[in-house]
């Protein structure tokens, strides 16, 4: 039973499973350095297993879909999609995998953490196979991101070398952006069909044609395909990407990261290919990669830079072969895409391995490898031969195919004919680059001034290339007994119907393209014949054209405009932040009153006045005019401050919010408090620094804001409205079994966002404890006037009376906090005030008399705060409730009465903890600041230890 | 009976409220302004409770308490930084 309900999810886990293996990897490697490439094997090989049972459903010709609703108000379905394709590219995913981490594991040097590795390697298989098993385009599109971002990791692994850094920052950066226009795509496209969902837009592809949006989508969706598939003119991050340890670019760069590009192109054939638009941009960028890949790679003397560059040709093949947009061309096009994964592959890891044996890589350097490896030699050979297109070897079917697809195709228009002749120069490129590689590396004289002696590498590195070489051969030689029924499928995966008639005999008599072929075989063995002068030549013409060169251009200006813009908004400076918001504010409400032609002020009778109100406002306005203007004295404004906090608490409960002013009042000693601890550092007072200029301007704009919040309060005061606190009132008992409105609203109705502000709370104590870790500030050791210190470090009078009134305190918390739900009160006030009790003590009797009787670690209150608080959350999930759903009963018990019991009240708990433990760590922090400075400075001594 | 009283209260807490706030303005020393801060908490106290009678709530009560348990811990906190500079050590 537990295995069929398995199998009802098992594409996800197919996909999901190397996420979690990748943690496993990275925690393995700490146990043995070699563990962690078995637990990638073992979690490859388990992929493969969950993928097995399914691999008969596309075979039969079904679609398998196995889809859960995520957010279905947005369009996004968890779906997961198994057809040919899918399945094809799955099998590739994997099975090239696993042989490159067996290969990996022996390429990697002690040095290298095999940890880092295996789990970058993972999370990137886990994003491919997402990419190529997802059902919802959405969903694609994170996955396709998520490559991208692994595959940076992998690129970048050896994080010391600047190349591997610059290469992988410009992949990041060509193939991140072309994700960005892949997702606008996708919404274009999923605006047109109306779903997100694959099997509806292959359904639709007559409408998306007729559609007006149908070039900016195509143009959308292939900016994402030719990023991630090198495609001309964003080819050049490939090549620089060759700085990755040789298994990554086996494994990006001949299954995976490229052929994501390419698995969208087949994915989207049905609906987008047909129109000449399509012909154009797909076949031209593909014929364009497909020549200066050839012609470039011709050129390299880094072994893997050769690799590269005919990486990025045979993509513009397949490339091309799409564009043609027939039926056949697209059978080419898949066929291909096996064999150039099973060659190039190998052949990746071939470069590796004499990259690992000789110490270099440079083609000028190594030579005659022959008789120092022969074994590798004949696996190098063969697989190069695939490369070039020679019989009786994969890369000689799949290049037939296509050089029949350019003939057919060549006919279709005026300005077609040309593409048979452009597609042979290609190919006798290609042959050139082959034979350079077979030729230069293993024949050609002796090795030059190699850094140690090469010899065959140990057996289980070569059997991953054995095994892929053998592939190589046995499809070439016997195509419709290995690779025919993948191949079919595959292809009715993509074409979403019946493949077309083809043949995959190696033989079909002398016609054309097997001319085309011979001609290309003959001319590059010339080509590579007199290569000494096209060398010379392409030095000094060619040589010196490097895209890097405009990218980092490009990316020079980038940067260089975003600071012009930031620069000219933000200078660094609060004031000047300040303006720019509040100047915005002022002008956004002035363009607000002068555009509504009501009256300003509404039909309400104002309040009655008395003089002990009129009285109190007017030391309010006073307090803060003071605070203002004598803000140079530092310490006296901080005591205009408390004034204006009090009296702004006293409004409050003149105006019935006695929740406010319990807060404000707690808040307020707490700020007190906390800038006291910092002014410690900071000079007494103020320099004047601001020209009149500044001053005249700010008073302006800070008169008119004021001026403009008041007759703003007033019409909305003088007006009868109803706010969205009706519905609070009316629910707060029936709903959420409370009368005080505001601490339901806070545990209750918007509980998840009070569990949002708890978490920013403890992030912001944790935050303030990590900042000050280890920090030392100068502090003085006399006040303004200049007299020193007094001696007395803890007054005993201060000292008796806080302790006395530690537990009146702590009560008064309790108190407040148990009756919270239904009265002023609540975790948050209780928070501040057993926070305040606690502090008090600090201040009166010391950190380390207190921490000695206050036995926790308040790192651990904020922690089982936000535990607390999230698990009431996940106990209502637990009973089939959605999260943080309270409830509560009314109990009877003697004595007390009836009462009411919620479970909001646990929540509160989490709320209280958070707060007590993030107040009082960050003050404490800031007052072991002083502590620190206290001893390096002064030799004064405790007159008296009281304890 | 009682109204007159308050009313009374009121004038006398009004009176010493806005003493307190000029003394605190005038200083002329920084332990003056501390002790008027302190005895400008001591007046909100005050009227809060004299509020407390007069609208017959116990709400007034209760800020009332939490102002005279939690507002002299400013007036310590000043005074230590006078006396000490570090206010907490």
């Amino acid at each position: 039973m537990t295995l069929t309900a398995l199998l009802n999810f098992n594409l996800p886990i197919v996909a999901l499973l190397p996420f979690v293996g990748a943690v496993f990897a990275a925690w393995a490697s700490k146990i043995n350095r070699l563990a962690s490439a078995w637990v990638a094997a073992f979690v490859t090989i388990l992929s493969l297993a969950f993928l097995a049972p399914l691999m008969a459903l596309p075979f039969a010709g079904e679609t398998l879909i196995q889809s859960w609703q995520w957010i279905p108000s947005i369009g996004l379905e968890f779906a997961f999609r198994l057809d040919g394709l899918a399945l094809l590219f799955a099998l590739l995913i994997l099975v090239i995998g696993l042989l490159v981490i067996i290969y990996a594991r022996y390429y990697l040097s002690k040095k290298d953490s095999m940890g880092r590795f295996f789990s970058y390697f993972l999370m990137f298989m886990g994003s491919m196979l997402g990419v190529v098993l997802s059902e919802n385009l959405i969903q694609l599109v994170v996955f396709w991101e998520l490559t991208s971002l692994t595959s940076f990791l992998l690129i970048s692994y050896w994080q010391h070398r600047q190349d591997a850094r610059a290469g992988a920052r410009m992949a990041l950066v060509i193939t991140g952006m072309g994700g960005l226009a892949l997702l606008a795509g996708v919404l274009l496209l999923g605006h047109v069909v109306g779903s997100y969902n694959l099997t509806d837009v292959l359904a639709s592809g007559e409408l998306i044609q007729s559609h007006e949006l149908y070039v900016p989508i195509l143009i959308l969706i292939l900016l994402g395909v030719f990023t991630k598939s090198a495609q001309f003119p964003f080819h050049f991050w490939l090549p620089h990407a060759m700085a990755a340890p040789t298994p990554v670019s086996a494994y990006l760069h001949s299954a995976t990261m490229v052929k994501a590009g390419i698995f969208l192109l087949a994915r989207f054939f049905p609906v987008l290919s047909g129109s000449p638009e399509w012909a154009w941009l797909v076949g031209g960028a593909g014929l364009v990669t497909l020549l200066i890949g050839a012609y470039a790679a011709l050129f390299q003397h880094d072994m893997k830079g050769l690799l590269a560059y005919s990486t990025i040709s045979h993509l513009g093949l397949i490339t091309l072969l799409f564009g043609f947009g027939t039926e056949l061309a697209a059978v080419a096009a898949i066929f291909h895409i096996i064999n150039h994964a099973t060659f190039k592959a190998s052949l990746f890891m071939v470069a590796g391995i004499i990259d690992h044996e000789t110490g270099t890589r440079d083609m000028r350097r190594i030579n005659g490898l022959l008789k120092y490896m022969p074994h590798t030699a004949v696996l190098a050979i063969i697989a190069s031969s695939a490369m070039a297109g020679v019989p009786l070897l994969n890369g000689f079917l799949s290049k037939e195919m296509f050089f029949d697809q350019a003939l057919t195709a060549s006919h279709t228009s005026s300005w077609a004919w040309g593409i048979p002749f452009l597609v042979v120069i290609a190919a006798v490129f290609s042959v050139a680059y082959s034979l350079r590689f077979i030729h230069d590396v293993f024949f050609n004289g002796e090795p030059v001034n190699l850094p140690k002696t090469p010899h065959e590498p140990p057996r289980f590195m070569k059997i991953p290339v054995d095994l892929l070489v053998v592939i190589c051969l046995a499809v070439g030689i016997a195509p419709m007994f290995t690779v025919a029924p993948i191949l079919a499928v595959a292809v009715a995966g993509t074409l979403q119907t019946t493949p077309p008639e083809y043949s995959l005999a190696i033989w079909h008599g002398f016609n054309l393209p097997l001319m085309m072929s011979f001609v290309a075989l003959v001319l590059g063995g010339l080509v590579y014949f007199y290569r000494k002068r096209l060398f010379e030549w392409h030095e000094s013409n060619v040589a010196h054209w490097d895209a890097r060169v405009i990218f980092n251009a490009v990316l020079g200006w980038v940067n260089a405009l975003a600071t012009v813009v930031t620069r000219s908004f933000d200078k660094g400076s609060l004031q000047h932040a300040s303006v720019w918001v509040i100047a915005t504010g002022l002008l956004a409400g002035f363009i607000g009153f002068a555009t509504v032609s009501a009256p300003l002020l509404g039909e309400r009778a104002l309040l009655p006045m008395d003089a002990i109100s009129i009285l109190v406002v007017i030391v309010l306005i006073l307090a803060s005019v003071l605070t203002v203007t004598l803000h140079q004295k530092r310490l006296v404004a901080l005591i205009m401050l408390g004034v204006v906090g009090l009296i702004v608490s006293l409004a409050f409960v003149k105006f019935s919010a006695p929740d406010l002013a319990l807060t404000q009042l707690s808040v307020e000693v707490v700020t007190v408090v906390l800038l006291l601890l910092a002014l410690y550092f900071l000079p007494q007072t103020t320099p004047k620094e601001t020209s009149h200029f500044r001053v005249s301007r700010d008073i302006v704009i800070a008169v008119l804001s004021g001026v403009g919040v008041m007759l703003f309060t007033m019409a909305v005061l003088s007006r009868d409205f109803s706010p969205i606190s009706e519905f609070f009132l009316l629910n707060s008992v029936p709903g959420g079994g409370g009368t005080n409105v505001v601490n339901v609203i806070l545990v209750d109705f918007r509980g998840t966002d009070t569990l949002g502000e708890i978490a920013v709370l403890a992030l912001a104590g944790l935050g303030i404890y990590a900042m000050l870790q280890g920090m030392k500030l100068p502090a003085p050791d006399h006040d303004s006037h200049g007299r020193l210190w007094n001696r007395d470090l803890h007054p005993e009078i201060m000292q008796t009376l806080t302790r006395l009134l530690l537990p009146l305190m702590t009560m008064i918390a309790i108190y407040i906090f148990l009756r919270g739900h239904n009265l002023p009160g609540g975790g948050f006030i209780a928070g501040l005030i057993a926070a305040v009790a606690l502090i008090v003590q600090y201040l009166a009797n010391g950190i380390a008399w207190t921490n000695d009787r206050l036995k926790f670690d308040m790192h651990w209150v904020i922690g089982l705060g936000l535990l607390i608080a999230t698990a009431t959350g996940l106990v209502a999930m637990g009973l089939g409730y959605p999260f943080l759903t309270t409830t509560f009963t009314y109990l009877n018990w003697p004595v007390v009465g009836k009462f009411e019991v919620a479970s909001a009240i646990a929540f509160d708990l989490g709320v209280f903890l958070v707060v007590v433990g993030a107040t009082v760590l960050s003050l404490v922090e800031l007052g072991k600041l002083s502590d620190q400075s206290h001893k390096t400075q002064s030799p004064l001594k405790p007159q008296q230890e009281n304890s | 009976m009682l109204e007159t009283t308050l009313l009374i209260a009121f004038a006398c807490v009004s009176l010493a409220f806005l003493f307190s706030f000029m003394r605190l303005i005038k200083g002329p020393d920084l332990p003056d302004r501390i002790l008027a801060l302190d005895t400008l908490y001591i007046n909100a106290i005050a009227l809060l409770v004299l509020l407390g009678l007069y609208f017959q709530s116990a709400l007034y009560f209760e800020a009332a308490l939490l102002i005279a348990v939690m507002g002299f811990v400013a007036t310590i906190g000043l005074s230590k930084y006078l006396l000490r500079g570090d206010i907490m050590e």
